[in-house]
């Protein structure tokens, strides 16, 4: 591995001075499952390397604050998959987290992580987005709130600025009852990427809200506003067009290694499908 | 080169300081300076497992942490889990059903599957499967490994 600085702020102000020193010289370390694969194999080579773990003010983990779920930048998969509260008003969230990597992978991994290196087949980042979260990011100017949805460009870039921290991720609890949901394909049971991932939520209106990852260059939402996907008595003639629908924005690389175009835009429905079916169900209390 | 950090940990309960380099990670701290060469080194981004350690109580792929990370946390690898010369009740089961062939994985798989006993005492196979699945074995072990950590289970943990 290349050489670097470390450092260890103590605070926010004092990573911000940090990044805003460095610019792109300076990489933020959360879990590193991500950041030190790429120091070794030279596709990042920092001046600076910012620990944000010691940061006492980002805990802790996963607390309740003003009618949203506050997720500290430096919680772990591992937290977020076993947490009460995610388990039950995030639902989809919980078992997205408890697929990511391995155990070994979920004791480190950061949720903040996950989203901020903007992988396609980021496995949270679908239900992030079905729930509406927010990322909050500090940076010179101040704090600022802005939608996941806003936050992903493509593959390993996003609208974050080289002087802004992520510190945390956010999601308003929902005031109705939701069903929801998330799936996956990978290759093999167990530790691999996603080939499609996909997370579902239907609440009591009728409104289907649905975002697929890994079959384009950045997870992509889709709503569905008609009610007919969320009735599970609706005739296949209604639901099948408005099903259909929820694809059109999925274009996945016929370069990738892990699934060819055709597997993964058939896999995308079937696995919509059964997202969708177990949604419903868990929105009936079933 | 940036210059080196000074760092305290306690490894298997043996208070350890030291000067590590930044971009030197735990991995290559336990083995090439601490001499606890039981960790071992594989694929080098977090999918086989090999170099599996316990970092204040939670496992991990000792390849992607760096040493100063650690600074200041508790370290158990391999060498740590039984007393000198001794093995426990998992070890001893992973010998008695032939789960160690070639035995370069096992470290890391003993120190995921001990880790999987201290959370679910009594794991399903479909635990097991999903609880070693950050451990890759390519002699093809995964069944003996399994029965070994049920057999442990079952004679009363690890």
């Amino acid at each position: 591995m290349h050489t670097f600085a470390y450092a260890r702020p103590a605070t926010v102000a004092e990573a911000l001075a940090i990044l805003a020193e460095h610019g792109p010289d300076a990489r933020v370390l959360a879990g590193g499952t991500d950041l030190v694969i790429r120091l070794r194999d030279g596709s990042l080579r920092p001046r600076v390397v910012v620990d944000i773990k010691r940061i006492a003010e980002l805990g802790p983990g996963i607390r309740v604050a003003d009618g949203r779920l506050v997720i500290a930048a430096t919680t772990v998969m591992a937290e977020i998959a076993a947490d009460e509260r995610v388990r039950r008003d995030f639902t989809a969230l919980a078992e997205a987290a408890a697929v990511v990597g391995s155990v070994q992978i979920r004791n480190r991994a950061t949720l903040a992580g996950n989203v901020c290196n903007a992988s396609p087949a980021a496995d949270t980042a679908p239900s992030l987005l079905v729930y509406g979260a927010e990322v909050v990011a500090a940076g010179p100017a101040g704090v600022r709130r802005f939608p996941v949805d806003d936050l992903f460009v493509r593959s390993g870039v996003t609208t974050l600025a080289p002087a802004e921290l992520v510190t945390a991720i956010e999601l308003p609890i929902p005031a109705g009852r939701l069903g929801a949901a998330h799936a996956r394909r990978t290759r093999r049971r167990g530790h691999d990427l996603a080939s499609v991932t996909l997370a579902v939520a239907v609440d009591a209106a009728g409104v289907t809200r649905l975002a697929y990852g890994s079959v384009g260059p950045r997870p992509v939402l889709v709503v569905d506003e008609s009610g007919v996907l969320a009735d599970a008595a609706a005739p296949d003639a209604a639901t099948a067009p408005a099903f259909e629908r929820l694809f059109a924005a999925a274009s996945p690389s016929p370069r990738s290694m892990r699934a060819g175009p055709e597997y993964r835009l058939a896999m995308l429905r079937v696995l919509g499908g059964r997202a969708l079916r177990t949604a419903i169900a868990r929105l009936a209390g079933e | 080169m940036s210059p080196a950090i000074p760092i305290a940990l306690t490894v298997n309960g043996r208070s350890r300081t030291l000067d590590v380099a930044p971009h030197h990670t735990l991995l290559e701290v336990l083995r090439d300076d601490l001499a606890l060469t039981g960790t071992k080194e594989c694929c080098l981004v977090g999918e086989c497992g090999a170099c599996t350690v316990r970092l204040d109580g939670r496992i991990v792929d000792s390849c992607l942490v760096l040493a100063v990370e650690a600074d200041g946390g508790e370290v158990t690898t391999i060498e740590g889990l039984a007393p000198e010369g001794g093995l426990t009740r998992l070890q001893g089961a992973f010998l008695d059903k032939g789960a160690v062939q070639c035995g370069f994985c096992i470290p890391g798989q003993v120190m995921a599957a001990d880790d999987l006993l201290r959370r679910s005492p009594h794991p399903t196979v479909a635990e097991v499967e999903e609880g070693m699945a950050g451990n890759l074995c390519r002699c093809g072990c995964y069944a003996q490994i399994t029965e070994a950590i049920l057999a442990a289970a079952e004679e009363g943990g690890r």
